[in-house]
């Protein structure tokens, strides 16, 4: 019988911030193709997170678990997931937009000889699911249809609502029996780099960010920046003109060439707005700008906005929100 | 060692949106006065192949591009930007080819002429964003591919890249012949070509094939294709901005701070 399955990776028992989300958006398309939502679970020490995808609305999950899936690594995690998603029987298969997923979900939907839509921000399951997604840095969305089974579909995100905790976490669990040969892990990481990033929030699963633009002005005023985030505990992010002239690190670029980010608040200071940076954030719930040029486009993407110089408002409003907060 | 770079002509990803238009029915943006380019991410994929070459000359660096007869322009900047071979895969179809079928293109497009050892695409288009082409090849290929590199070297039987992934920036190494995507980075910042190289690009040769030669049958790209995109369009943007008005800065903010937290997210 043909299922639904989201797949979840899962290196060294962490499940992904976003992995409900994908549970949430394959329950809808399983509801409208009136077939099973069932998880596909690939990583290591998985523990009770077979049961964490059972209690949130998955009938059934495939696990494979082995040592070698302790952190990612491509060539070995494509094995592991073609592995459990042909055994889960495949008509959907699901998967995060996140680095892993674009990386791995085209490849898989090529050896499944499936269709592959990527980056879809909203299912449309009126008459038939349907895919939709921005195209064009986000200046036009295309609605895609997949002609031949199985669809492999990676999500934005933080752009579909969380399926609900719903008590019940029974249901049956399969571990696929998978050989993995270490030989066959052709791409090795020979040295992760630190760098002065921002520490503590991911952009990508932030709720708050408060983002930066060249009306700073220089490296330094990225500070006021800091003490804004430090007491919404945000993330930092910024704009390609930020990065561009150096003020701050790529891992802080947000837009179309940077990452795609949806927090539930986006403060942008400085920001002109221009499309490839509000591609980037698409799915954010509020947007409030704060910028002296009150033609600048991003006035017209946001949803509260000051006009005036950043630098005399912006700590105000640092100690205001301190105050309101009781921080 | 090879490097072929595939590069895709597009229409001019900056042109703002107040300019920005699409034809509903051919499913694609239209031109308008926008230039064709280069796609961003391609380009940068060429700059990181040349900066291969220019430590170790006896690289050949080979840009590809599947399209119509302009996207020859694509490839003379490539040529221009000192690639040394360009090869175009003739079509006349517009508006969105399917990448599983693009990628059948490239892979065999890559096995005629003589494989590679190592193939560069751009992480995107920068049309249709999908970021699905090079995975897409790298498996048709049966390559290892490695994602969102910002630079690479050759070394001992592969290459080692410098690349930005979920958990932030490291170094990896991989076995030749390898795929590769690229991200831009100020490291890859794309060279201006000379003054003297653009006019020698002219006189280079292009290589064109056609998908008979390559025993492709064109409807792979559309009418046959797993995917189909039924609908484009530009989404209605019905949004009202709330400009906080004040006598002073500091009463905006204080008046934004109240606004803010009346949004309930915090």
């Amino acid at each position: 019988m043909p299922n639904v399955v989201a797949l979840v990776f899962a290196p060294a028992g962490q499940l992904p911030a976003s992995a409900f989300e994908l549970l949430g958006a394959g329950s809808r398309i399983a509801a409208a193709e009136n077939v099973p939502l069932v998880a596909a679970l690939v990583g290591s020490s998985l523990n009770d997170l077979p049961k964490q995808l059972l209690a949130h609305g998955a009938v059934e999950v495939y696990t494979v678990e082995d040592g070698l899936l302790e952190t990612f690594q491509p060539d070995l995690y494509l094995l592991a997931a073609e592995q459990a998603v042909q055994a889960a029987q495949p008509q959907t298969v699901l998967l995060l937009h996140d680095g892993v997923g674009a990386e791995l979900g085209p490849r898989l939907g090529a050896r499944l000889k499936g269709g592959v839509v990527t980056d879809v921000i909203e299912i449309v399951t009126e008459g038939g699911v349907r895919y939709r997604r921005p195209v064009y840095g986000g200046k036009a969305m295309a609605t895609y249809a997949v002609r031949r089974s199985p669809a492999v579909v990676t999500i934005r995100v933080r752009s579909q609502e969380p399926a609900p905790e719903q008590g019940n976490a029974e249901g049956p669990i399969h571990p696929v029996a998978v050989t993995l040969d270490p030989q066959a892990a052709k791409v090795k990481v020979v040295e992760r780099i630190e760098e002065e990033e921002q520490e503590g929030v991911k952009l990508e699963d932030a709720r708050v960010i408060v983002s930066g633009g060249r009306g700073l002005g220089k490296a330094e005023n990225f500070q006021a920046l800091k003490e804004l985030a430090d007491v919404l505990g945000a993330g930092m992010a910024a704009s390609r003109a930020a990065v561009d002239a150096g003020w701050v690190p790529y891992a802080m670029q947000v837009g179309q060439t940077g990452k795609m980010v949806a927090p539930d608040l986006y403060i942008a200071v400085g920001i002109s707005g221009a499309s490839q940076h509000l591609a980037g954030i698409t799915g954010s719930k509020h947007v409030v700008a704060i910028n002296k040029d009150s033609e600048a486009p991003i006035f017209k993407r946001a949803e509260l906005g000051v006009v005036d110089d950043y630098s005399k408002v912006l700590p105000v409003l640092t100690q205001k929100l301190k105050e309101l907060l009781g921080k | 060692m090879r490097i072929v770079v595939c590069i895709k002509q597009v229409i001019d990803p900056e042109v703002p949106p107040s300019e920005f238009r699409i034809d509903p029915q051919k499913k694609e943006a239209v031109q308008g006065r926008a230039n064709l380019v280069i796609s961003t991410f391609d380009e940068c994929a060429l700059e990181v192949a040349l900066q291969v070459k220019d430590k170790v000359p006896e690289t050949t660096v080979t840009a590809l591009t599947f399209g119509p007869k302009s996207a020859e322009e694509a490839l003379r900047k490539a040529l221009a930007m000192r690639a040394d071979e360009a090869v175009r895969v003739d079509t006349d179809r517009t508006g969105r080819m399917d990448p599983a079928g693009v990628a059948q293109v490239l892979a065999s497009t890559i096995q005629k002429i003589g494989g590679a050892d190592v193939v560069l695409f751009g992480r995107e288009g920068a049309d249709f964003d999908s970021a699905q082409v090079g995975q897409m090849t790298a498996e048709a290929l049966e390559m290892p591919l490695i994602t969102l590199a910002t630079e690479m070297e050759a070394v001992d039987k592969g290459i080692r890249a410098r690349r930005h992934g979920d958990d932030g920036w490291s170094v990896v190494e991989a076995p030749t012949p390898v795929a590769l995507t690229i991200t831009n980075a100020p490291v890859n910042v794309p060279r201006i070509p000379k003054v003297k190289d653009v006019m020698q690009a002219h006189r280079k040769p292009i290589t064109t094939m056609t998908l008979d030669e390559l025993g492709i049958d064109p409807a792979i790209l559309s009418e046959a294709a797993p995917v189909e995109m039924e609908e484009l369009f530009i989404p209605e943007v019905n949004n009202q901005v709330t400009i906080i008005e004040g006598e002073t800065p500091e009463e905006k903010a204080e008046k934004l701070a109240q606004a803010i937290l009346a949004l309930k997210v915090l």
